[in-house]
């Protein structure tokens, strides 16, 4: 991309501002706290996905960051600058929602040049960043088509090139991809990735799609009734949770009875060391996930209840003699040797794992 | 078209199509389509169709029943031509302070809770008044107003003058008044669905790319209320322009509107061969709605360009 127009002070789209919510508390009408002491801090330029579950307040911390929600407390700082009580149109903040947010009346062109010509750019700077704009977004040949005249995803893109024409501080998404099919999403997915890091705005995602999240951000922010919960690499969340929330909502996790010592946590004969924030000593639920269990030879200790073929690799349920359902991932060719009442023995790999109280 | 023939199942070709079923039933099928259509067409026909050829036909007829331009002369008389003016101003004043208010009130009632009590309340209650533009809604006003009027009666006993009552019974202030009373809710029930097309995203938007609430309504809103405003102000005039028993019943002194002179034409036992006059006044009648459609399809397509159909 050509870095055109100079509408914002700094004029060239660099590499982003900081971002600090702190504390954020949003109390609504009917006493829901959607926001209960969010804090989270994104470094410039970062691109951060914010994941949980339906009514997490994953919505309203984003709509805290655009003004178009007041916390009842707590701050937003955007590039050193107390936004807290400025108003949404004072803040320069690029929004994509999930759907259907394309001025019906105006073309992809028109729509993309609305906030350029709110900044009163003349007309032919508009045009070029426009053009620029919609050319970032594949979409170079559908300038002259209505809202109604594209696909899905098509708007999408157009509502993307709209909120970044204006060279935003921050770009906000909030699950702009739920809307679509399968397909078009991860391909969309992938290009607001790739788009982001052209850019270098710092951007928030939301999303409750934990592969999504897991696929585009540089840290992923899991939330769970109101608060941060976790905030980490995409690798990182999965191999290191902090918290039950955490492991259950991202990757799959088997929950298996094991015995707490000084050592770690010992489970199936073997040992398995154990996260920060695990439970102490004593009888614990353990959460390991199916890769982290290896099927081998000698005594059995649990019963095959099906196998299947995933495409890559494979799995195979079991049930302990313990009375544990673990799913087990194998590789394909292990999935035919193990059939439904077969008797095997299981055995931790050895990975971190969180334990927790029973 | 035929060849076009899904292989859904077919709704029954109707009777005596039985035998040679399957080969003829691409070329049935079209027919069995329309056979749904039958009541609309007698419908139109005896309520429409025929009415207006009845109107059109007797505008040409002099008072013997041969061809005449003579009944369309009648028309350039000053008492007809001053009652199709009065008909229009009435009709577009109504039309347009119907609107505005309506619509200010419909964008109120599209902020309260969706299928809230208040919503349902409003609805309802304006669909009746909506339909309640006849005579009841007349004599409820003369009760009130009028003279020796209810309201008028109880404000002298706390010492304020409403005045005699008369301005009720005039055609423009009388008339406009009631006929607002049916123009507002008509305006309402019609232009609510408009107003509840406004998606929080599109201000939110607006917003957020530095836009004010000016912005919104100057660049967003209102484009996009615009043809919906218009066709519904339409609307309003020619169910204004075509409305007669509330004036009939308000009205006692000469026929000052359309509808009121073409009754008099009918009822009059004076002069004979006058209601082919009358039916001129409803051609003209006609006439004018023709060109408020017109206007109306006009501006729609217009405004189509870019809706969803
Ligand atoms: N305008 C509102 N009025 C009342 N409650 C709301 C409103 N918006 C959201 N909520 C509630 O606040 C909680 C968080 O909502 P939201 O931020 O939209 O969650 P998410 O986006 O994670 O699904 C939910 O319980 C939701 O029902
Ligand atoms: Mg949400």
């Amino acid at each position: 991309m050509t870095t055109t127009a100079a509408s914002s002070p700094g004029g060239v789209t660099g590499p982003g501002v900081a971002v600090e919510l702190t504390e954020l508390t949003r109390v609504y009408a009917g006493g829901v706290r959607a926001l209960d002491g969010l804090t989270l801090h994104m470094a410039p330029g970062e691109f951060i996905a914010l994941l949980g579950p339906s009514g997490c307040g994953k919505t309203t911390a984003l709509r805290c960051l655009a003004g178009l929600e007041d916390p009842d407390s707590g701050s937003v700082v955007v590039g050193g600058r107390d936004l807290t009580h400025v108003p949404t149109n004072k803040r320069d903040m690029g929004m994509v929602f999930q759907a259907y947010s394309l001025f019906p009346h105006m073309t992809a062109r028109q729509n993309v040049e609305f906030g350029l010509e709110l900044r009163k750019q003349d007309k032919a700077t508009r045009a070029k960043r426009a053009a620029d704009m919609l050319d970032l977004v594949g979409l170079s040949k559908q300038a002259d088509r209505f809202a109604h005249q594209m696909s899905g995803g098509q708007q999408q893109r157009v509502a993307l090139a709209r909120a970044l024409a204006i060279e935003p501080q921050v770009l906000l998404l909030d699950e702009p991809l739920s809307a679509l099919d399968a397909k078009v999403r991860t391909q969309l997915r992938d290009e607001i990735r790739r788009i982001q890091l052209e850019v270098g705005t710092t951007t928030l995602f939301v999303t409750h799609d934990q592969e999504e999240a897991l696929a585009v951000a540089d840290r992923v922010g899991v939330m769970n009734a109101g608060r941060l919960e976790q905030l980490a690499a995409p690798a990182e969340l999965y191999s290191a949770p902090v918290s039950e929330f955490v492991a259950d909502f991202v990757g799959v996790t088997n929950r298996v009875r094991a015995e707490v010592g000084d050592d770690g946590a010992h489970v199936w004969g073997g040992v398995v060391p154990l996260l920060p924030g695990s439970a102490g000593r004593g009888a614990a639920v353990l959460l390991v996930r199916p890769e982290a269990v290896v099927i081998e030879g000698g005594e059995a200790n649990a019963t095959v209840v099906s196998s299947s073929f995933l495409g890559g690799h494979g799995k195979v349920v079991t049930t302990t003699d313990d009375g544990d359902r673990v799913v087990v991932q194998v590789s394909n060719a292990e999935v035919t040797a193990h059939a439904p009442g077969d008797r095997v023995r299981l055995r931790p790999r050895g990975d971190r794992a969180l334990a927790v109280a029973p | 078209m035929a060849e076009l023939a899904s292989p859904a199942p077919s709704p029954d070709p109707g009777p005596g199509a039985g035998r040679p079923r399957r080969r003829a039933l691409g070329r049935l099928r079209p027919s069995g389509a329309l056979a749904g259509l039958v009541p609309f067409f007698v419908y139109t026909t005896i309520f429409l169709i025929i009415p207006t050829l009845v109107v059109v036909v007797g505008a040409f007829l002099g008072p013997d029943g041969r061809p005449s331009l003579g009944s369309l002369a009648a028309l350039g008389q000053p008492g007809f031509l001053k009652a199709l003016t009065q008909s229009i101003l009435l009709s577009a004043a109504t039309a347009i302070g119907g609107a505005v208010v309506g619509a200010l009130l419909a964008y109120a009632v599209s902020t309260a809770p969706k299928d809230g009590l208040l919503k349902r309340f409003v609805t309802s209650v304006c669909g009746v008044l909506a339909q309640f533009g006849g005579v009841a809604l007349a004599f409820a006003f003369m009760a009130s107003f009028g003279l020796g009027g209810l309201l008028v009666g109880w404000a002298k006993v706390v010492g304020l003058d409403l005045g005699s009552g008369i301005w009720l019974y005039q055609w423009d202030k009388g008339l406009m008044l009631v006929y607002l009373y049916f123009q507002i809710p008509l305006m309402l029930i019609v232009f609510l669905p408009a107003v509840e097309g406004l998606r929080p995203q599109w201000r939110e938007a607006s917003e957020t790319l530095g836009g004010t609430t000016w912005t919104y309504w100057r660049r967003v809103a209102g484009p996009i209320l615009m043809p919906p405003f218009v066709g519904a102000t339409l609307l309003l005039f020619t169910n204004a322009f075509s409305a007669y028993a509330t004036a009939a019943a308000l009205v006692s002194q000469g026929s000052p509107l359309v509808p009121l002179q073409i009754a008099s034409t009918f009822s009059s036992e004076v002069i004979l061969g006058q209601e082919n006059v009358g039916k001129a006044m409803a051609f003209s009648m006609v006439v004018v709605v023709a060109i408020v459609m017109a206007l109306y399809t006009w501006i729609d397509k217009r405004a189509s360009r870019w809706m969803q159909r």
